[in-house]
């Protein structure tokens, strides 16, 4: 029966796989132009000088790509910190990384405008330090799941108060900053690809190195300590490892609401909580939900684009309310 | 001296100091109970001793080395810890569950070898799991879990094994269950095991030694005949008892009779 299980559980991983490839050509093959999968391959591969070539690797690729990187890099995350804080609704919000990006585009984009290009280093930042002054707030002889939840909820809504001043005090200047906020893949190229891999790289390689880890966490902070788990330093690795990868999609896209808390929550329905298993499942699933979604957000309205995050949290909203009708069954 | 050993331990929560130099020495293969009225702190003494609770001052040696100069994982294959508060995901079973047991144990990529399969094996045997080994932890009953983790713990293979109130919240035949099953791995693995304990008659029952612990020091140590007194029972617990030897278990017992009005005119 064990063994079955694992089987089953790796035939999910695959179909998962087989998801992100199909969700790969629906995304890359369809727009203004339809373009098969077999000549997007030969667009990919073989030509150079077509047209085709022309709008996969300009356009379309490096669009796609993206959508599948901060899919991984936000779901990865999400899987993370629910596993950290032991809490199913745990999400990168959480730790500030919302609200942190979020300050630091719109201090840029409203007071220093010249600067626009300076976003996505900003808001990584903004990210960054936001969690870390979290995770200092929630210390106190260590720090507790419950803690850094409170203080997570607190240093929100102190940066979201500037964030809402700032819109107050400067209204004709809010326009520029919608698209930061909700989210939204229009426009992506190569220099997005180039700013996200590496954390994506990073992290898919060292959460499918320490799957174990995070499952002993699970089982309560006095256990892992008797298992010898450094529990304090395990937690803020992965806690600074959760924050730089939803720093790096936030900054690279805007503010993309539920992909953290939603993708590791169907992959934990559909795949269990071992994490051996979770973690690759929410890879490939967040990689494909992401994709599908702002293909879908391209298409839907064509030739007009409904940013993403619109997408998400229009589809991820009811999801969230059915997972609280029905949260005791799940943990 | 193999075993463990505490030198001066003071454990504070915050300002409270709960613990406040307590000494004590348990020598491999041991079965002691450590009683005390609630909040005495024994529960911090056992969350000290498995090093979750840093004390503030004070040592503790595991087989003469400090257990803070020791690797955690290396302490992690001499001492298995049962603490009140586990948490479990509703999708784990059994066998995942004592697999987990093995983790100080495993190599770089943490694959569980043939041989620590075949200790997982042993650890759901010796706690008589084998029909429940594919079952999800959280759909047992409260004494089938407690074994499970029991099992976990096991597979450890610790010579020292720490419980916090191993029968909370369990009903009387899952409780002398676990303390027969406690007994049995005493007995036959040469475990020692240290457990903090409510019930003075169980722990008078089952141990070869008794630390009271009253207002964060070690009140009294000894053997269950020593502790179990009129005036250990008045001055830690504050009751009047009955005093009668068992001399089926070869051990004394008591009935409870009232509470001394004494100990309230002392109270601070």
């Amino acid at each position: 029966m064990a063994e079955n299980k694992t089987i089953n559980k790796n035939i999910i991983l695959i179909l998962f796989i087989l998801l992100t490839i199909i969700s790969f050509f629906i995304s890359v093959g369809n727009g203004a132009v339809k373009i098969s999968p077999i000549n997007i391959l030969k667009a990919i591969f073989c030509e150079k000088d077509t047209v085709n070539h022309q709008i996969i690797w300009n356009v379309r690729l490096p669009r796609t790509i993206v959508a599948g990187l901060v899919g991984i890099c936000l779901s990865l995350s999400g899987a993370i910190l629910q596993g950290i804080m032991r809490n199913p609704l745990a999400s990168p919000n959480i730790i500030g990384v919302s609200s942190g990006a979020g300050l630091a585009a719109f201090i840029i984009l409203i007071l220093l405008p010249e600067y626009y290009y300076m976003v996505p280093i900003g808001a990584f930042i903004g990210a960054l330090l936001t969690t870390l002054v979290i995770y200092s707030l929630a210390w106190k002889e260590g720090v507790t799941p419950t803690r850094l939840i409170l203080a997570g909820v607190a240093i929100s809504s102190i940066l979201r108060a500037g964030i809402n001043a700032l819109i107050t005090f400067y209204p004709d200047r809010v326009a520029g900053v919608v698209g930061f906020m909700v989210g939204g893949l229009s426009a992506t190229a190569w220099t997005e690809v180039k700013m996200i891999f590496p954390y994506a790289l990073i992290g898919v390689t060292s959460v499918l190195l320490i799957p174990n880890k995070l499952n002993i966490l699970m089982l309560g902070d006095e256990i892992a300590t008797g298992l010898g788990l450094k529990v304090e330093s395990t937690r803020f690795i992965f806690i600074i490892l959760a924050s730089l990868l939803a720093g790096s999609a936030v900054s690279a896209v805007g503010l993309l609401g539920f992909v953290g808390l939603i993708v590791p929550h169907i992959a934990r329905l559909l795949i269990g909580s071992d994490y051996r298993f979770l973690f690759p499942a929410s890879i490939f699933l967040g990689a494909s939900v992401v994709i599908l979604c702002d293909t879908l957000a391209r298409l839907l309205f064509a030739p007009m684009e409904i940013p993403v995050g619109i997408i998400m949290s229009a589809l991820g909203g009811p999801f969230f309310l059915y997972l609280l009708r029905r949260k005791e069954g799940v943990r | 001296m193999m075993g463990i050993k505490a030198e001066g331990l003071y454990v504070s929560y915050g300002k409270k100091e709960i613990l406040k130099g307590v000494n004590l020495k348990v020598d491999d293969g041991e079965l002691i109970s450590i009683i005390g009225p609630n909040g005495s702190g024994k529960s911090t003494l056992l969350k000290a001793l498995s090093r979750y609770l840093k004390p503030s001052k004070g040592n503790i040696y595991l087989d003469n080395e400090d257990i803070y100069s020791i690797n955690t994982k290396k302490v992690a294959q001499k001492l298995a810890i049962l603490p009140q508060i586990k948490n479990i995901s509703a999708d784990v079973t059994v066998e995942n569950l004592v697999s987990y047991g093995r983790y100080p144990h495993l190599g770089f990529r943490k694959r569980l070898l043939r041989k620590d399969k075949e200790i997982v094996d042993w650890a759901i045997e010796k706690t008589g799991l084998q029909k429940l080994r594919k079952r999800f932890v959280a759909t047992l009953s409260g004494g089938e879990i407690q074994r499970a983790w029991i099992a976990m713990a096991i597979a450890q293979r610790p010579k020292i094994l720490l419980l916090d109130e191993p029968t909370t919240y369990l009903d009387i035949s899952y409780q002398l269950e676990i303390l027969e099953l406690i007994k049995e791995l005493n007995n036959s693995l040469n475990i020692t095991v240290i457990m903090a304990i409510h019930d003075l008659n169980q722990a008078a029952r089952y141990s070869d030694k008794i630390f009271v612990i009253k207002n964060g020091q070690l009140y009294m140590e000894g053997s269950p005949n020593s502790i179990i007194k009129n005036n250990v029972l008045k001055d830690v617990f504050r009751i009047d008892a009955d005093i009668y030897h068992d001399t089926v278990n070869k051990c004394p017992y008591f009935i409870p009779r009232k509470i001394c009005i004494k100990f309230n005119a002392e109270k601070t």
